[in-house]
């Protein structure tokens, strides 16, 4: 089993601590792929310019969307690959995980999407992305100011999430 | 009562060079598994350079709504991944025996080319009784 020395190799981040400190970004999309928000609290990496790797990450969002849907092992009709669907239709998927980070991923059926990228061993975070989702509705949309569709300049939203994102453990 | 519905195995320039299908519904057909093989290949890339972290090497576990994709690649860029029913436990055993199952099996075959389709009888004997005896395992457990 000499084989498997893989996990050596690349040493696993030390595991999340109590005190936050544990997201480390999250992106809001539209229905169309703009960047509503971007936050990060902890990237000590960064390979792509910003507009370059929120593009990025919404291609894989789109992508691996179709992917689930195709594979989907449940249904007898699933159409063809890579076929554009409609929020809530087919198989999505609501988290991936790699040796680095976790992607939890929920999308409202207005088509808004909200991803957090957060430690490894974090737990499932359905709930708190829920809980986001509250959050922009509540200082977001209710807010007379905003023009939907553009990125979101709104400081009460941006110290709840901060605020939000600390508590998570 | 699947627990794995079914078996890719990835070349490292994304070719799917392995399918099996244990009792996912609706017909795959070949070229339905190319494309999803191929489409797995990059997007493993592309997690890998989102990572806000250093030594990402790709996704592991994918959890969607009615399945789960466990991943393993190899130190040569070999990918292995089984969709199975959320929630299956010790896949990742299951994988590591497959490879080792792969590097028995194929890549000690003198016969087999690397990189191609595999074409191994034993291979896929010794396949199906590993995913059987995995089946059995998780029956009594």
């Amino acid at each position: 089993m000499q084989f498997f020395g893989g996990s050596e190799i690349s040493p696993a981040p030390s595991a999340p601590t109590g005190s936050g400190n544990n997201a480390h970004m999250m992106y809001i999309f539209n229905r169309n792929g703009v960047c509503l928000l971007y936050r990060e609290w902890n990237r000590p990496l960064r390979t792509l310019n910003a507009q370059q790797d929120h593009k990025l990450m919404f291609g894989l969002l789109f992508s691996l969307k179709s992917f689930t849907a195709k594979m989907d092992p449940t249904s007898v009709e699933k159409g063809n690959l890579g076929v554009p669907q409609l929020p809530g239709q087919g198989c999505s998927f609501h988290s991936f995980r790699t040796n680095t980070y976790k992607l939890s991923f929920m999308e409202s059926p207005s088509g808004i999407k909200i991803i957090l990228v957060t430690h490894p061993k974090t737990g499932d975070l359905q709930e708190p992305l829920k809980y986001v989702y509250n959050l922009y509705v509540e200082y977001v949309v209710k807010n007379p100011l905003y023009v939907p569709g553009t990125p979101i300049r709104c400081d009460l939203f941006n110290t709840a999430l901060d605020q939000y994102a600390r508590s998570l453990a | 009562m699947a627990a794995i519905y079914s078996l890719f195995i990835i070349n490292k320039s994304g070719g799917l060079i392995f399918y099996k299908d244990y009792g996912s519904a609706g017909r795959m057909d070949t070229n339905d598994s190319l494309r999803l093989a191929s489409l797995w290949h990059s997007m493993h890339a592309i997690s890998q350079q989102l990572s806000p972290t250093m030594g990402c090497s790709g996704i592991e576990l994918l959890e969607a709504d009615t399945f789960d994709l466990h991943c393993f690649q190899s130190l040569t860029g070999t990918k292995f991944f089984v969709v199975c029913e959320p929630g299956t436990q010790h896949m990742d055993d299951l994988l590591k025996i497959i490879y080792e199952l792969y590097t028995d099996y194929v890549l000690k075959n003198p016969f087999y080319e690397m990189e191609m389709p595999i074409r191994c009888e034993l291979f896929d004997l010794n396949l199906s009784q590993a995913i059987q005896k995995d089946r059995v395992a998780l029956l009594g457990r």
